[in-house]
């Protein structure tokens, strides 16, 4: 464990690093203006569910999926650091609404969900947490039904122990 | 200072987003050496807008990674185009940070 959280700080160190040096329009202060209006409310529902069907009904309405080749989930196939897995969710499909994130043997499977505008691109980059080995899922919203593909990623080192 | 790290592209028509977030993203799961859960601390909510308008609106749960890395892309930017980023954990925190197209 000790290891993974210096590995974790060497990585921060290193990004920090990369920013600063790209210095590139970080405009701050913009502090007290956050626009809550057009955060969508938490769904505890989906997010506390500790399965992957009540996570996709609490937040999407409905657990049945379409498999899709149309979607591409570019993921490790072996995450060292199951506290920093990077993953990629990619789609081909018209009118998409939404992606979600699954790491389906994780304590609580649904790990984010992403509202896209209509003209944001199909398209998320992010960094999760797997407890263990297990398929990461991609569910993507796209002209009122969902599709579904998924990668598995083994973990040598489980990100959520303590 | 900000807790977000933010910066935007515009190559052709695509303008391509990066951010990087100060955050512990506490699970609220694991428990702590002496057996003490430690509180869940993680954000539920975060928002991107390009000029007033909603590019991205996303739910997290306590899985997204320490220092939460995100990037998406989306049409219809151009250099010197406004974006604001906002977050809301589930303590009630909250953050947000403006940043101009390149």
């Amino acid at each position: 464990m000790e290891e993974v959280r210096i590995m974790s700080i060497k990585r921060r160190i290193m990004l920090k690093g990369t920013l600063a040096a790209g210095a590139i329009g970080i405009a701050a202060g913009a502090g007290l203006l956050a626009p809550r209006a057009v955060l969508a409310a938490w769904s505890a529902d989906a997010f506390n569910a500790t399965n992957v069907d009540a996570a996709l009904k609490g937040l999407l309405g409905s657990d049945s999926l379409e498999e899709s080749d149309k979607i591409r989930i570019k993921a490790p196939d072996i995450a060292e650091n199951g506290a920093v897995v990077p993953v990629t969710v990619s789609a081909e499909l018209d009118d998409v609404d939404s992606i979600s994130i699954i790491a389906d043997k994780n304590t609580n499977p649904l790990t984010a969900s992403f509202v896209l505008g209509p003209g944001t691109d199909a398209y998320i980059a992010t960094r999760i947490k797997m407890g263990k080995t297990a398929n990461v899922i991609a569910v993507v919203k796209a002209g009122g039904k969902l599709y579904t593909a998924s990668k598995e990623v083994k973990v040598t080192i489980g990100g959520c122990g303590g | 200072m900000s807790s977000i790290k933010m910066r935007a592209n515009t190559e052709g028509e695509i303008t391509t987003v990066k951010a990087l977030i100060s955050h512990p993203m506490e699970t609220g799961l694991r428990k702590d050496k002496a057996g003490m859960v430690i509180p869940a601390d993680f954000i539920q909510e975060i928002s991107c807008l390009h000029n007033g308008v909603v590019v991205l609106a996303a739910q997290w749960g306590g899985a997204i990674s320490k220092n939460p890395y995100l990037s998406f892309r989306f049409k219809g930017g151009k250099a010197g185009d406004t974006l604001e980023l906002s977050w809301k954990d589930n303590t009630g925190k909250s953050d947000s940070a403006e940043a101009e197209i390149k």
